[in-house]
Formats: C-alpha cells, sequence, structure tokens
C-alpha cells in the first residue's frame, strides 16, 4: 500500500469493512440498452432455490419493469426495490451510494426473519450508463459489466473503467453479431488484451435463457466473498 | 462562525444521498408551473422563504442546543466526542426527556400515523414551551428534548410526502455523519426517532462541531434551494451558470432568513415561525402518487 503521507511512517492501518452476515452485494453495469434487466431477470429465474436473492434497481423504473419481472415469474415484487437516481445514475452507485445502501438495507430487513432465512444475495442493477461508469466498493462485493455487440464491437478497445475493472465483463446478445455485422472474435480478443486476467463471458439469452455461465461465477464469488467473512 | 461543517453539509459532493431529492421541483416541472430560470427563480424564493424557513430556524436551534459548552461548563469540549465518556455527562443533550424510554414512542406516533395537528397538541400538552432542553426543568417533561423538537417539526410539515422526505434525508445522511462526526448527540436525536429530520440532524452536526447557529440555519437554509436549483438544471438543461445566478440573488433573503433563525435559535422551540405553501405541500403528495403511476426521477 502507497502512503502519500510523508508524515507517516507507519503501516496503513485500514482494513475492509468487516462483514456481519449482510447479503453479498453483485453490482450490474453497463450502457443503456446492454441487456442488464435481461441478465437480472435471468439470473433470478435461474438462481431461484440455490440462493436467496432481492434486487435493487437503479433503472428508470416503470411500472412496465415491475411487470416485466412479475410477469417472467421470477422475482415476487417484494424482492425488488427502485432507486430514483435525481438523473444521476453513477453519481448514485458511486460517488454518494446512500439511496442503494438505503434500498440495500430496507430489503436485508425486510427478509431478516423470514422462515426460509435472510438475503443471501442482492443484485444492484445500475442505471444505463455510460462506459465510465462503476461501481463503488463500498456499495458492492463484485461488479459485472455489461456490453452487447449491437453496441459496437470497439466498445471493448474504448476500454473505461467499467470494461478494464469489472470483476466480469459480460458480452451479451451474441446470437445477433452477423446481423449488425460485429466480429465476436475482435471483442473477446480486444476484452482479453485490455482486460488481462480477469474473465470475460460472451453469450446470448436467446440461445441461454438462463445464463448459465454468469450464473455459476455468480455462485463462485458468493461463496468466495461469505467464506472471506 | 461558520466552519467546516457547514461546508460539508452544504457541498453538493457531501455523500448524504441529497442528489435524489428535488425538493419538488420534479413535480413542478411536470405541471408546466417551473419552465425557465425565471420561474425556477419565483418557486426557489417561495420555498426558501416557506419549507426553507422552517428547517433553517429548526436547524439554528438544534445547532444551539447541541453546542458542546453553550451552557453547560461542566462538559469538556473535547468529551462530546467520546461517547462512552459523554453519556456519564450531567447535563449533557439528549439526557433529558429526548432520552427516556417513553419519549421515542411519543415522538414517533404523531410522526408516521395521527394528523400534525396531534402532534402540536402532543407538544403543547407536554410542553417544551419556555425551555431550552439544557436546562434542568425540561428532563421532568415527557416528549421535550429532541422528540418535542421532533413533533414541532412535524406540526409544521402538514403533508406527509414532505416529512417522509425530510426523514429520508435525515436517514441517508446520517450514515456518512456516523462516519465524520461521531457524537452522544446524534444517539440521543435517533433515539427520539431513528430516521430524524433532515434539519435537527444538520443543525446538531453544526452545532456539535461548535459552529454556531448562524452557520447551521445558513446551510440548511443554501440547502433548501440548492437541491431543487440543481434538479432543474438536469431536469430542464437550463444554463448552470444563469441558475447559480438565480440561487446567488437569493443571498439577501438568505441573510434575513438566517438572522431571523439564530435570534429565536435559543427561545421555545414551540415559538418557531410555521409558514404554510399549501401548493407546495400539494405537489408533494402528487409526486408520491405519480411515482406509482408513471416514471419519477426524483424521490421527492
Amino acid at each position: 500500500m502507497i502512503s502519500f503521507d510523508p508524515t507517516v511512517a507507519d503501516h496503513d492501518h485500514h482494513s475492509p469493512t468487516p462483514h456481519t452476515g449482510r447479503a453479498v452485494r453483485i453490482g450490474i453495469g453497463g450502457p443503456v440498452g446492454s441487456g442488464k434487466t435481461a441478465l437480472v431477470a435471468a439470473l433470478a429465474r435461474s438462481l431461484a432455490g440455490r440462493v436467496r436473492l432481492a434486487v435493487v434497481t437503479n433503472d428508470i423504473y416503470t411500472t412496465e419493469d415491475a411487470d416485466f419481472l412479475r410477469r417472467a415469474g421470477v422475482l415476487d415484487p417484494q424482492r425488488v426495490e427502485a432507486v430514483q437516481t435525481g438523473c444521476c445514475p453513477h453519481t448514485a452507485i458511486r460517488d454518494d451510494i446512500t439511496a442503494n445502501l438505503d434500498a440495500i438495507e430496507l430489503l436485508e430487513e425486510r427478509f431478516a426473519s423470514a422462515d426460509e432465512g435472510g438475503l443471501e444475495l442482492v443484485l444492484v442493477e445500475s442505471g444505463g450508463d455510460n462506459l465510465t461508469a462503476v461501481f463503488s466498493r463500498g456499495l458492492v462485493d463484485r461488479q459485472i459489466f455489461v456490453v452487447d455487440v449491437a453496441g459496437g464491437d470497439k466498445v471493448p478497445r474504448k476500454g473505461g473503467p467499467g470494461v478494464t475493472t469489472a470483476d466480469l465483463l459480460v458480452i451479451n446478445k451474441t446470437d445477433l453479431a452477423p446481423l449488425v455485422g460485429a466480429d465476436l472474435g475482435v471483442m473477446t480478443g480486444d476484452a482479453a488484451t485490455i482486460r488481462g486476467e480477469l474473465p470475460v463471458i460472451a453469450q446470448s439469452l436467446v440461445e441461454d435463457p438462463g445464463a448459465g455461465e454468469v450464473g455459476a461465477w455468480v455462485l463462485e464469488q458468493v461463496a468466495a466473498v461469505r467464506a472471506a467473512v | 462562525m461558520a466552519g467546516l461543517a457547514s461546508l460539508v453539509l452544504a457541498d453538493a459532493r457531501f455523500p448524504g444521498g441529497g442528489h435524489v431529492h428535488s425538493g419538488g421541483l420534479e413535480e413542478a416541472v411536470s405541471r408546466g408551473a417551473v419552465s425557465d430560470v425565471e420561474s425556477l427563480g419565483s418557486f426557489l424564493r417561495g420555498r426558501l422563504r416557506t419549507a426553507g424557513r422552517i428547517a433553517a430556524c429548526f436547524a439554528a436551534a438544534a445547532a444551539h442546543r447541541a453546542r458542546p459548552a453553550a451552557s453547560h461548563e461542566r462538559t469538556p469540549r473535547g468529551e462530546g466526542f467520546d461517547e462512552g465518556s459523554a453519556r456519564e455527562v450531567p447535563g449533557e443533550v439528549g439526557r433529558g426527556p429526548a432520552a427516556d424510554a417513553a419519549a421515542p414512542a411519543d415522538a414517533a406516533a404523531p410522526a408516521d400515523a395521527a394528523a400534525p395537528a396531534d402532534a402540536a397538541a402532543l407538544s403543547h400538552e407536554r410542553p417544551p414551551r419556555g425551555e431550552g432542553f439544557d436546562e434542568g426543568s425540561a428532563r421532568d417533561v415527557p416528549g421535550g428534548g429532541w422528540g418535542a423538537m421532533d413533533a414541532e417539526f412535524d406540526a409544521r410539515t402538514p403533508s406527509a410526502a414532505q416529512r417522509a422526505a425530510s426523514r429520508a434525508q435525515g436517514r441517508a445522511a446520517l450514515r456518512a455523519v456516523r462516519a465524520a462526526w461521531p457524537s452522544p448527540v446524534l444517539d440521543a436525536l435517533t433515539s427520539a426517532h431513528r430516521h430524524p429530520h433532515h434539519p435537527l440532524l444538520a443543525g446538531a452536526v453544526i452545532g456539535h462541531a461548535g459552529e454556531d447557529p448562524a452557520a447551521a440555519a445558513r446551510c440548511v437554509g443554501y440547502l433548501a434551494v440548492s437541491g431543487p436549483a440543481s434538479a432543474a438544471v438536469r431536469l430542464l438543461g437550463l444554463d448552470p451558470f444563469a441558475v447559480n445566478a438565480v440561487l446567488v440573488a437569493l443571498g439577501p433573503d438568505l441573510d434575513e432568513l438566517t438572522a431571523e433563525a439564530a435570534a429565536l435559535a435559543a427561545g421555545p422551540v414551540a415559538d418557531l415561525p410555521a409558514p404554510g405553501a399549501p401548493v407546495l405541500d400539494l405537489m408533494a403528495e402528487s409526486h408520491v402518487r405519480h411515482h406509482r403511476e408513471r416514471v419519477r426521477l426524483f424521490a421527492s
């Protein structure tokens, strides 16, 4: 750890905030229309019964969104909290995470005394934003950044903190690649170059409605974060 | 004297959740009542002289009561920051009625359920009248102290949506405040209600940090208009320089408000001004209703 304080010769006393049995929090960010809500719905469906989860959405939340999740039968409305971000979606997940923390607390309190046990996982979906959006480490334990082939195959090359630093990069809608003239090989190649060891998953929810690979990654992270407590 | 606490709390970058509230501006915009810099100026002046005035006066009163060495010389200034030892100090703010076990329930009831009139009745029935609650006599009055101040603020905020928005902002700011200014005053305040009204919280923090009531009034009065002004820039795409100039033009109004709030800070809480703003009240209610029907970008 580098200290920028020339008067400090001692080691850094900072230690991570201890876990107190709270739910693991995974942020899902990415540009508008890249498929964040669809990924949340897929995960909610495929992980139901395996992990007790709830969702905080920062997206402009309409009754259609709620209906979408309800109709898909994936999530009880009680398990979804919407955050109004005051037109600043990146502020709400990065610079001032208060509204999101309040929403997570509300969900945790709601299910604290549930018969089946408290929440194990909260997915925090960001509002659609640009490539510079990134979640605060004070808000989430892990973060997924979602881009899609229809947004252009140069997106991974452009980088930005979302693409370069997210714990998982998901390249969505691979089934559309031939239709929009996107070169999937270029996308995954650029992503691997720019991200080094960090994982990349290319997926199509049309071909795999349960988001199997991402779901497996999420379960691994839940186990890893809980084991680190 | 103004100090760091009032600057930090008034800073738009303070991570206290303020950016998700528009102070009724979003509803005013969606109804066409505010559409340009001129109508924004009128909205802000009205808000400052009503909701802002109440907030500033309560912040000043809270700051007066939270000042570490204001009226109890036995409290060494440094001790106020140490939770354990400060609890033992006689006369510490909040050791009075508000900290009594019964007080929180009394204070909370009118806040959430009963009509505001009940809240007023409660505090008049069990008067904090005439006493700042630093004085010994207030200790025997159930519902006095922070609980009474909370109820008085409720009574001046007839819209349930506005009361909820004020408590949501207090709750939100509490997280950042606890990290930056840990203090027994916060425990006393939250024992009266776990989600304190924002002006009470801000005033208590500013006062406890050693600033005077005028600094608290100026900070909270400014916040009453700076939030909606920023929301207007985001919702209407107004020229940020013009909006900033409108804010600064409210300077004389804010000065007047600050002077009044400072002059009343040490007096009975029940005597603080209670200007009404029926249109703002209705807009706050309407905002919440529209949340259920269509999209809103701000929490209030």
